[in-house]
């Protein structure tokens, strides 16, 4: 019982995994591009809704937000801190230096403004962890001894909806399909007419998103935000897109369930002091075994824009 | 000297060769984004050495390099087959198994840590920086480097002409994996102390951008991104407190103005990095630059600028 009870779990915590890992995959999929910012816009929706309901906005020009409005204002403020990303770390991605590690540009950048984005966070507002009692609240659902938490059921099926959602617009919508030719063959898309300048932000719209509500799901799941949370939930979340197979989307939502239950299980068996381990040794097995992953696409990683 | 600089001039030996650690596989096209785990390793290796059997650092110095150049070797043969984004994860990846690893070995004191007996000062990781430049510029000059800049600049067509590119790499790996246990040795015996801690993701991240800042097409440019960043948050240490109370007393209050955050360090250190990726991406010392400074007087030649496949 006690066993079942840690696999719940693990599901229950694979699930703000899962909204994270699907961010990488997707840049990674269709732009062949590891971003490093993507742990901290998750860090800045957390602490933007915490610091929205607490300050408002910063230098004091409004008193502090309701939190529905700050839930929002946190998500709408990563989407818009994800777009600035873009215009200077994949905007000067161009082949002109002809150099091997030129994939790397985009990447270094986004570590620049990992450095950035967090420690501006830790001027402003401390490095400490911040309590967000007001919006977290703790209803459990007892299932015949089974505990199951509300908030994070509702984070589990929030993130579902998400990747499901997801899913349809890159099948079905004309930007999904755009998407789709440029993940392809990015040159062969632009000559057919496919705009990559227009859909690149796209992609990184979707990420803000997708981290923005990651973040705020974690505050309401945890009640605690702090400048140093976004590290975490980042590696195991780059952890669950590798053992899934990088660029596919149900692949991350699998690989991120599969660490959870894992980290839970550790804790069970180990304690929680080996969970670093674990994680970072599967995905070590993961890249020597099978590199492209439970559900990956070998060509991913190949030539792209 | 004061302790303020000799402790800056051990820090710098230690960052130039990690940099140089670094600098060899990026040179060969592969980024390693694992350096602390290396040097985790040869840190401890000294201080397990040095405080269980009572060796010196002269022994234990090769030892270190000994250890982590054959867990580079043992890494690289498997590791070396993925690249790209997958090779950033997977170096990524080990440095904190390393890491982890450590934290959960009784025998290595796990959370706690550990003291090295064996202090040091500041003379010998000069020296050993020195030595490890010199050693750098020397293997750029050999067929080996040639062959390490053909790897990284078309492996098709290098491994066309003869030239095992693998091997190539593999070999600047584990080279680079040795230099690393030797600055972690060497960090081991100038604090005296070790903790895992202190090898985490942002120390590898940060040697990542020297490296890449300074430049990776000439051995010069991981001397330079070093000694730069290295001596950088000192300058800033002393500037930065004066540029605020400038801002201050331009916007019209004046009197004491408390000295600004150590972040600003690292937010400096982040938008030089995005802006040297938008104008500069190959890094600030280039061949071009080398050579044009090399030769001030002949007429510089218009050179296509190729185009990448």
């Amino acid at each position: 019982m006690l066993l079942i009870q840690q696999l719940l779990n693990g599901v229950m915590l694979g699930s703000v995994y899962v909204t994270v890992a699907v961010a990488f995959t997707l840049t990674i999929g269709v732009l062949n591009f590891l971003n490093f910012t993507i742990p901290t816009l998750f860090m800045l929706s957390g602490m933007g809704a915490w610091a929205l309901a607490k300050w408002g906005l910063p230098f004091g020009l409004t008193g502090p937000f309701p939190w529905p409005l700050a839930l929002g204002g946190a998500v709408v403020m990563t989407i818009a801190a994800s777009l600035v990303v873009e215009r200077f770390t994949f905007r000067y991605m161009k082949a002109k230096y002809g150099d091997a590690t030129e994939h790397a540009i985009p990447l270094v950048s986004s570590l620049g403004f990992l450095l950035i984005i967090e420690n501006l966070i830790r001027i402003g507002y401390g490095t400490d962890p911040q309590r967000m009692d007001a919006i977290s609240w703790d209803t459990t659902i007892n299932l015949d001894g089974l505990l199951l938490r509300a908030p994070q059921l509702i984070s589990l099926a929030v993130a579902l909806a998400i990747v499901a959602g997801l899913t349809w617009v890159l099948k079905h919508s004309r930007i999904g399909r755009g998407l789709r030719a440029i993940a392809e063959n990015p040159d062969a898309a632009n000559i057919l007419g496919v705009d990559s300048k227009r859909l690149v932000p796209v992609i990184f719209m979707l990420t803000g998103l997708l981290c923005g509500l990651a973040g705020i799901l974690f505050a309401i799941n945890y009640g605690e935000v702090s400048p140093g949370m976004g590290e975490e939930i980042g590696s195991k979340a780059i952890a669950g897109m590798v053992i899934g197979g990088l660029g596919s989307i149900w692949g991350a939502v699998l690989g991120g369930l599969i660490i959870g239950i894992a980290e839970m299980l550790t804790v069970h068996f180990f304690g929680a002091d080996t969970v670093q381990v674990v994680v970072w040794g599967l995905l070590l097995a993961a890249l020597f075994v099978r590199p492209q992953g439970l559900l990956g696409h070998h060509s991913i990683g190949k030539g792209k824009l | 000297m004061s302790g303020y600089w000799t402790g800056i001039l051990t820090i710098l030996a230690i960052n130039v060769i990690m940099a140089y650690a670094i600098f060899l596989p990026v040179a060969t096209g592969q980024l390693n984004l694992g350096g602390a785990g290396f040097q985790a390793l040869g840190a401890y290796t000294a201080a397990y050495f040095s405080a269980n059997y009572g060796l010196t650092v002269w022994l234990t110095l090769p030892l270190s390099i000994l250890v982590g150049g054959a867990v580079g070797i043992a890494i690289a043969l498997p590791l070396l087959r993925t690249k790209g984004v997958y090779l950033v994860l997977a170096t990524f990846a080990l440095a904190e198994v390393i890491g982890g690893a450590i934290l959960n070995t009784e025998a290595l004191g796990g959370a706690m840590g550990l003291s090295v007996p064996d202090y040091v000062d500041y003379p010998v990781p000069m020296g050993a920086a020195v030595l490890v430049t010199l050693f750098c510029f020397y293997l750029m000059a050999t067929r080996f480097g040639l062959a390490m800049r053909a790897a990284h600049d078309d492996e098709v067509v290098t491994d066309l002409l003869g030239v095992s590119v693998r091997g190539v790499r593999v070999a600047a790996f584990a080279i680079g994996a040795a230099l690393a246990g030797l600055a972690g040795a060497l960090y081991a015996h100038s604090y005296s102390f070790v903790e895992s801690q202190s090898f985490n993701a942002t120390l590898s991240i940060y040697v990542l951008l020297y490296v890449l800042l300074g430049g990776t097409q000439t051995a010069l440019g991981p001397l330079f991104g070093a000694v730069f960043f290295t001596l950088l948050p000192e300058v800033l240490r002393s500037i930065l407190p004066e540029f605020k109370s400038w801002i201050v007393l331009a916007f019209g209050a004046g009197g004491n103005v408390s000295p600004p955050d150590e972040s600003w360090r690292f937010v400096i250190l982040g938008l030089l990095t995005v802006l040297m990726m938008i104008f500069r991406p190959e890094g600030l010392i280039t061949r071009t630059l080398v050579d044009r400074l090399c030769s001030p007087f002949t007429p510089r030649r218009r050179v296509l600028r190729e185009v990448a496949v």
